[in-house]
């Protein structure tokens, strides 16, 4: 049976709709995935991603070794509160997986990793960990509520005391505040402002009745999905995988190749990869027509194929098609996709797909 | 979930409803089961009027925030008119499938009667909804 999360129950009274995400039964939607999208980027929204890996490495010293040789950021770029993106590489420079690190000053680090990859990630890491000496350790007994929007701060007034909140405000964007156990962290996977809290499995569920009785909307993966294509933000599994690095996945600047001295797993691929020229470069496609764009749609300039979509959707905010996709080096301004055996006009742009205040 | 299947509609097994009008003409949309499964409707492509299309045959595409399905011609015939409307507005399709919804308009000499009735049409929609039930386990699908 696929896993729940301590929301489940009350995914199932709000009549979400449940679809099976990496091993969990999480809601795809609650009625309308148009309507969460929109609620998110006019107003605010919550998901329950409590689904998500969340690791904690309690000695700051032996992890920070640890994690410079394991990520392909660095985490000496951290301080106490701040978090940082990055991906985890394989020898060749493929993308194992990408995550979220959270340097909790003498508390250590806290690294959030995808669902469905939480098993090859936790296999991967553990022998590592070993040699650096680093405990870890899972918290299964962490839930974790994404609330995002312009009004997410305003709505946290009351679920949060006013020191907390102001910490929060006054933290900025991809930090964090641990504040007597709630860990909230600006962070998210929506393009704007919001927060990530991790409660305890017990307290989320009266955490997730008070935002809702605040005006949050439930917002289920179908709009999460959505909301994170127009912000160009990448997902794992579909804009890159243990085949594809950074270098052609959009995520270059994830990498970190100062000071040259760091030995990262993966670096010398990637230095080799940069060396040559990446052969492809990953961009955003608008649709110039009507339509919707999907992944795995073929990309082509005129009789040429240079390419395929990674990810590809309807963008509530634009009205139009929009894809992510991975082409050839020396792509001009406009191509045409393949969609169901037409060919349609689409123009080449640098995501994100919107432009929101940061 | 419960979906709404009038009496007086004749229906496909790939969920196309049909209204009998004068002169030969039928209207043709998707059911309003099709469209709970469907989600949020974010595109329509619609057919050139004056088109030729045999009975089963591709003739118009709905999509929606989930995926791409075909609209499947329940008759041979020409088809006479579109629901320009729906290119704008394809979420009248959620919103009122059997009436603001509608599709398209086919001038065919076909009897209807080899079509599903609504009683017949129903047992497939529960049992689809039935397996999502199954696969989803969710007990609210199932009301």
């Amino acid at each position: 049976m696929a896993k729940r999360t301590p929301l489940y129950n009350g995914h199932l009274a709000l009549g979400a709709k449940l679809v099976d995400f990496g091993g969990w039964d999480m809601p795809l939607h609650y009625g309308s995935q148009l309507k969460e999208h929109h609620q998110v980027r006019n107003a605010a929204g919550m998901f329950d991603v409590s689904h998500m890996t969340i690791v904690d490495f309690p000695d700051p010293d032996a992890t920070r070794a640890l994690l410079r040789y394991l990520l392909a950021n660095d985490v000496a770029r951290l301080y106490s509160g701040k978090a940082l993106y990055t991906c985890m590489l394989n020898d060749t420079g493929g993308v194992i997986d990408d995550l979220i690190v959270y340097d909790q000053g003498e508390s250590g680090y806290r690294l959030v990793l995808n669902a469905a990859t939480r098993d090859k990630d936790l296999a991967w890491i553990a022998p590592l960990a070993e040699r650096f000496n680093a405990a870890w350790r899972e918290r299964d007994d962490l839930a974790m509520l994404a609330v995002q929007g312009p009004e997410a701060l305003a709505k946290l007034e009351t679920v949060l005391d006013a020191p907390t909140l102001q910490a929060v405000r006054a933290s900025g964007r991809f930090h964090a505040v641990d504040s007597g156990g709630a860990f909230i962290a600006r962070t998210g996977y929506t393009g704007e402002d919001g927060v990530e809290i991790m409660p305890s499995v017990e307290d989320a569920p009266a955490l997730w009745k008070r935002l809702l009785d605040a005006g949050v909307a439930p917002c289920g993966l179908g709009a999460r999905d959505t909301l994170r294509l127009e912000a160009g933000m990448s997902l794992y599994g579909s804009d890159m995988d243990e085949t594809t690095t950074p270098l052609v996945s959009g995520l270059g600047w994830t990498v970190a190749w100062q000071p040259p001295d760091r030995d990262f797993i993966g670096r010398a691929a990637l230095e080799q990869q940069r060396a040559a020229g990446a052969p492809q470069t990953f961009v955003g496609l608008v649709l110039e027509e009507r339509g919707v764009l999907r992944s795995h749609q073929t990309v082509h300039d005129g009789d040429r194929e240079i390419g395929v979509t990674t990810s590809g959707a309807f963008s509530p905010t634009l009205n139009r098609g929009i894809a992510l996709a991975r082409v050839m080096t020396g792509v001009g301004e406009h191509c045409q996709v393949d969609v169901r055996g037409k060919r349609l006009s689409a123009q080449v742009v640098k995501p994100p797909f919107i432009s929101r205040p940061s | 979930m419960s979906s709404t299947i009038p009496s007086e509609l004749h229906y496909t097994e790939t969920h196309e409803w049909v209204r009998s009008q004068e002169d030969g003409i039928v209207t043709v949309g998707i059911t309003d089961h099709a469209q709970h499964l469907l989600g949020d409707l974010v595109f329509v492509e619609l057919p050139e009027v004056g088109r030729v299309v045999a009975v089963a045959e591709g003739c118009a595409v709905v999509e929606s925030v989930k995926a791409a399905s075909d609209v499947y011609s329940p008759v041979d015939g020409v088809i006479v008119e579109v629901n320009e409307l729906l290119a704008d507005n394809p979420e009248l399709i959620n919103e009122d499938p059997y009436e603001e919804g509608w599709i398209l308009r086919i001038k065919t000499s076909a009897d209807l009667e080899g079509l599903l009735d609504a009683a017949a049409y129903e047992l497939i929609a529960i049992d689809e909804d039935e397996d999502e039930e199954g696969s989803l386990t969710n007990a609210k699908l199932a009301g």
